[in-house]
């Protein structure tokens, strides 16, 4: 089993948008990697969550983003930095059940207007910034504490 | 609880990870949208679901799931399975409807999970 060192560790993962198929594997594959790590379980469920719903949100909206995680003994910091089309009211899409996801999304099951409110639940520290026509940068960390 | 003695009482047929039926299950958790299923539902829970798209076998990963019961003899998608097999998610179907799928599996549960 690999350790967390004094040193912080750091990884980019990249999420394509519209590729339905591949949902969900960058979580999927940092879960499993806080996990050899050996991250305490209930932050790793609230890391999935979090990381599940901004993944999710990049899928449906965006055309690509880029995912940094970095782990250091003190806290875990991901990064979601997107390009699509912004969000041109973040105060709107903050608020539980308000969605913008197509009948095609809610069909599947997506659309429950929960995504970053869940994210923003399950962080410690939470932040997004959006430019509309230019993309969305997400910021969380969660304490190891 | 083991998931063969679930499959078993609700006589369910299992698509995927038949070697996977030895598990202990704790609970239950149904739900049609995926946001609720991933920030509610507990590890080692069985989802009942009506959904029969791929994007299913992510959530029961990430959220350890034991299982996934799909209802009213919905038949998943080629690629739900393709990637329930590769994910090792254990996928059963239901010839009833939800309401009854639910109806039978929550008192095998009861007094806690």
């Amino acid at each position: 089993m690999k350790r967390v060192t004094e040193k912080t560790f750091s990884q980019s993962f990249s999420i394509v948008g519209r590729e339905f198929f591949d949902a969900g594997k960058v979580s999927t594959e940092i879960k499993t990697m806080l996990k050899e790590l050996g991250v305490d379980a209930g932050i790793i469920r609230r890391i999935a969550i979090a990381m599940y719903e901004a993944e999710m949100n990049v899928v449906m909206y965006a055309t690509e983003a880029t995912v940094t995680l970095e782990l250091s003994p003190k806290a875990i910091r991901i990064v979601v930095d997107d390009r699509g089309p912004g969000i041109p009211d973040v105060e709107l899409a903050m608020q539980e059940g308000y969605s913008t996801a197509t009948t095609e999304m809610r069909e599947m099951g997506f659309g429950a207007g929960m995504g970053l409110p869940n994210i923003k639940k399950n962080a410690d520290h939470f932040r997004i910034d959006s430019v509309v026509g230019k993309g969305t940068r997400l910021e969380i960390s969660i304490s190891m504490n | 609880m083991k998931l063969k003695d679930v499959v078993e009482r609700l006589h369910l047929s299992v698509l995927t990870g038949q070697d996977r039926l030895d598990q202990v299950v704790t609970g239950g958790y149904a739900s049609d949208l995926l946001s609720d299923v991933i920030a509610n539902s507990r590890p080692n829970s069985v989802w009942v679901t009506m959904h029969i798209h791929e994007n299913i076998v992510a959530v029961a990963v990430l959220k350890d799931l034991a299982g996934i019961i799909i209802v009213q003899g919905r038949q998943p998608a080629p690629e739900t399975l393709q990637k329930a097999a590769k994910e090792k998610v254990v996928i059963m179907v239901s010839d009833l409807p939800a309401f009854e799928t639910i109806g039978k599996l929550s008192p095998l549960f009861e007094g806690g999970t």
